[in-house]
C-alpha cells in the first residue's frame, strides 16, 4: 500500500513537471514574444533588449526553465501585466473565493446525488428509478451557461428574488452565492447520480444481497448494512474526478455571474495574454486536477478491501 | 500480390454486412421510447438546419429593427416570431442558421477526434509495449488538464476560428477516445479470428481496421453520441466566452454572449438560443441512452 501511494505521488509530480515544461515552451520559448507582451506592442527594440537582459531572458532555455520552475514551486509567479501587482497577491484571494463556491457545491451535490442514485438503483426499473434517470439525462444535457440563463430568467427576471450578478461589490453576500452554486449543482448532479445508480444496481444483483433478502432481512437493513458499503466505493472516485469538471464549470459560472473567483481570473488572463498570470492559473488548475485524481486512486484502493488486502 | 487481391472483396462484403446490420439495429431502436425521443429531437434540428435557407423568415444577418419583442410585426410585413436582438436581427432566423453552424462543426470535430483517437487506440492496444506506453502517457497528460482550461489555452494561443475549434476539440477529445478503443482492443485481440488473420499473414493495420474495429463499434457508437453532445456544449461554451466563431455569422453560443449584457431587460434574446442548444444536446444524450438500452437487450 505504501509503495502504491509513493508510486502514485511520483507519477503526480512527473505529470506536473511535464505539464510545466509544455506550458513554458508554449508561452516562453521565444523571449522576444514575452518582452512584447510585457512591455506592450509599442515598446522599442532597445527597451525590450534591456528588459530581457535585466530579467535573465538571454540565458539558455534550460536555465530559464529551471529558475521559472523554482519560482512556481516557491509561489513566486512574477508580476501580472494587467493588474501591475505580483500574481500571488491576486491569485490566492481569487482561489479562496472559488473554494467557497466549490465547498457549497459539494456540500449539496454529494448528499443529493448519492441519495438519488441509491434510491434509483435500489429497485432497478421501478417508476422512481425511471423518473430519476430521465431527470438526470435532462439536467446533464443543459450546459452551465444555459441553466444560468434559465435560472436567472426565473429567479431574477420573473420573481425578483435573487441578485443577477455575484460581484460581491459590497462585501460578502450569501444571497449572491445561490445562483452560481445552483447552476454548478444542476449540471453535475445528473452524472454523479447515474454513476451511483449504476453501482448500486450492480451490487443489488449480487448473490450476497439475494441471500440477505431470502433469509428474510428487512429491505431497509439489506440496503443500509449490506449494499451501501460496496455500492459507495465507485461513486467516491466519480465525485473526486468531478473536481476536474467543476473547474471547467467554475470558469463559465464565474464569467456569467461576474463572481471574482479563480475561473474568471484564468479566462481574463488568457483573453488579455497576461502571460505570468496564465502560467500561474494553469499550473494551479492542473495541480488541483491531478492531486484529486491521485487522491481518488489512493482512496479507491484503500476503500476497496479486495484490492487493499490482495 | 495475392493478399492484395483478397482485400477488396472481403472489405466490401464486411462493409455490406456492417451496413445491413446497422439498418437492422436502427430498426431495433423503435423498441426504446428514449431512443425515439432522441431521434425526434436530433432529427428536428437536422431538418431545421437543412431547410434554414428556405424557411427562415429573414436573412440571418439583416439588421431590421432592434429590440423587437416576440410576435412583434416587422416594418415591411412579416412577424418577428421570436423577436429581434440588439442589432435588429430576427432571432428565429438566426437560431435556424445557427443550427447549420453547430451541426456542421460539431460532427466534423467529433469525427476528427475519433479518427485520431481510433488510430491511437488501435496502435496502443494492438502493438502494446513502448507504443502503448508512449501513447498512454501522452493522453494521461492531456486528460490531466481541466477540459475548459485546455480549450481556453489552445484557442487563446492559436486564435478563434472554425478550423481552430476543430483542432482544439481533436486535441482535447482524442485521448478519451483512445482510452476506450485501447480497452476494447486489448480484449478483442485475443480472439481466434485475429489469430487466424495473423496466421494468414495480414498486415497489422488491415487486422486492426477490418478485423478488430468493426467488432468494437457498439460502445464506440454510444460514446460517439455522448461525445457529439459534449462537443456541441463545448462549441457553445467557447462562443459564450467570446472564443468561438467570429461574428457576424449566427452561432448559438455567440448569440448568448452578445445578448448577455441585456439579458435582464430582454430575456428572450438569451433564452431562445439556450433552449436550442439544450434540446439538441438532450437529443444526442437520449439517443446514446436508447442505443445502450437496446444493445443490452440483445
Amino acid at each position: 500500500m505504501l509503495l502504491f501511494i509513493s508510486k502514485r505521488f511520483g507519477l503526480m509530480v512527473l505529470t506536473m513537471l511535464i505539464v510545466s515544461l509544455l506550458l513554458f515552451v508554449l508561452l516562453e520559448l521565444q523571449p522576444g514574444n514575452v518582452a512584447t507582451k510585457v512591455l506592450g506592442p509599442y515598446s522599442s527594440e532597445e527597451q525590450r533588449t534591456l528588459w530581457l537582459e535585466a530579467n535573465g531572458y538571454l540565458k539558455p532555455l534550460w536555465t530559464r526553465y529551471l529558475s521559472w520552475l523554482g519560482g512556481m514551486v516557491t509561489g513566486d509567479f512574477g508580476e501580472s501585466i494587467r493588474f501591475k501587482t505580483p500574481v500571488a497577491d491576486i491569485l490566492w484571494p481569487r482561489l479562496w473565493n472559488s473554494a467557497i463556491l466549490a465547498f457549497w457545491t459539494f456540500a449539496i451535490l454529494v448528499p443529493l446525488s448519492l441519495t438519488l442514485g441509491v434510491l434509483a438503483g435500489m429497485r432497478e426499473g421501478s417508476a422512481l428509478d425511471r423518473a430519476i434517470s430521465i431527470t438526470s439525462i435532462i439536467t446533464t444535457s443543459v450546459p452551465e451557461f444555459a441553466s444560468a440563463v434559465f435560472l436567472s430568467a426565473i429567479f431574477v427576471f420573473s420573481l425578483g428574488l435573487l441578485p443577477g450578478t455575484s460581484g460581491m461589490t459590497d462585501g460578502f453576500d450569501p444571497l449572491q452565492l445561490f445562483l452560481p452554486v445552483m447552476v454548478l449543482i444542476l449540471y453535475d448532479v445528473g452524472y454523479v447520480t447515474r454513476m451511483t445508480r449504476a453501482s448500486m444496481a450492480e451490487v443489488m444483483t449480487t448473490p450476497y444481497i439475494r441471500t440477505a433478502v431470502l433469509k428474510g432481512l428487512p429491505f431497509r437493513r439489506v440496503v443500509f448494512r449490506h449494499a451501501l458499503r460496496n455500492a459507495l466505493i465507485a461513486p467516491f472516485t466519480v465525485i473526486m474526478l468531478q473536481v476536474n469538471w467543476l473547474l471547467s464549470g467554475v470558469i463559465v459560472v464565474e464569467f456569467f455571474f461576474a463572481y471574482k473567483g479563480f475561473g474568471g481570473l484564468l479566462l481574463e488572463a488568457s483573453l488579455n495574454q497576461d502571460i505570468f498570470l496564465i502560467e500561474a492559473c494553469t499550473m494551479v488548475a492542473v495541480f488541483v486536477a491531478v492531486s484529486t485524481q491521485t487522491l481518488a486512486d489512493i482512496g479507491y484502493t484503500y476503500l476497496n478491501p479486495r484490492i487493499r488486502l490482495s | 500480390m495475392s493478399a492484395r487481391d483478397t482485400v477488396s472483396p472481403i472489405a466490401s462484403s464486411v462493409a455490406a454486412r456492417a451496413f445491413i446490420k446497422a439498418l437492422r439495429s436502427l430498426a431495433l431502436l423503435r423498441e426504446s421510447k428514449i431512443a425515439i425521443a432522441g431521434i425526434a429531437l436530433v432529427g428536428f434540428w437536422v431538418i431545421v438546419a437543412l431547410l434554414a435557407p428556405l424557411v427562415a423568415p429573414f436573412p440571418p444577418n439583416a439588421q431590421i429593427q432592434p429590440f423587437a419583442a416576440p410576435l412583434a410585426a416587422a416594418p415591411d410585413g412579416g412577424i418577428f416570431l421570436l423577436g429581434t436582438d440588439q442589432l435588429g436581427r430576427d432571432i428565429l432566423s438566426r437560431v435556424m442558421w445557427g443550427a447549420r453552424t453547430v451541426l456542421f462543426f460539431a460532427p466534423l470535430a467529433t469525427l476528427s477526434a475519433y479518427t485520431v483517437g481510433i488510430v491511437m487506440g488501435l496502435a496502443a492496444g494492438y502493438f502494446g509495449g513502448w507504443v502503448d506506453d508512449v501513447l498512454s502517457r501522452v493522453s494521461d497528460i492531456i486528460l490531466s488538464f481541466p477540459v475548459l482550461v485546455l480549450y481556453i489555452l489552445i484557442i487563446a494561443t492559436i486564435g478563434a476560428s472554425g478550423i481552430n475549434i476543430i483542432i482544439a476539440v481533436t486535441f482535447a477529445s482524442a485521448p478519451g477516445v483512445m482510452r476506450i478503443v485501447r480497452g476494447l482492443v486489448l480484449d478483442l485481440r485475443t480472439r481466434n479470428y485475429v489469430a487466424a488473420a495473423q496466421t494468414r499473414g495480414e498486415n497489422p493495420w488491415y487486422i486492426m481496421l477490418i478485423e478488430i474495429l468493426p467488432n468494437a463499434r457498439g460502445p464506440l457508437i454510444v460514446d460517439g453520441c455522448l461525445r457529439i453532445g459534449y462537443v456541441i456544449i463545448t462549441i457553445g461554451v467557447l462562443g459564450f466566452l467570446g472564443l468561438g466563431l467570429p461574428p457576424p455569422d449566427p452561432d448559438w453560443g455567440g448569440m448568448i454572449n452578445e445578448a448577455r449584457a441585456l439579458a435582464l431587460a430582454f430575456p428572450h434574446m438569451t433564452i431562445i438560443p439556450c433552449i436550442a442548444i439544450s434540446t439538441l444536446v438532450l437529443g444526442f444524450n437520449l439517443l446514446a441512452d436508447g442505443i445502450r438500452e437496446v444493445s443490452l437487450h440483445d
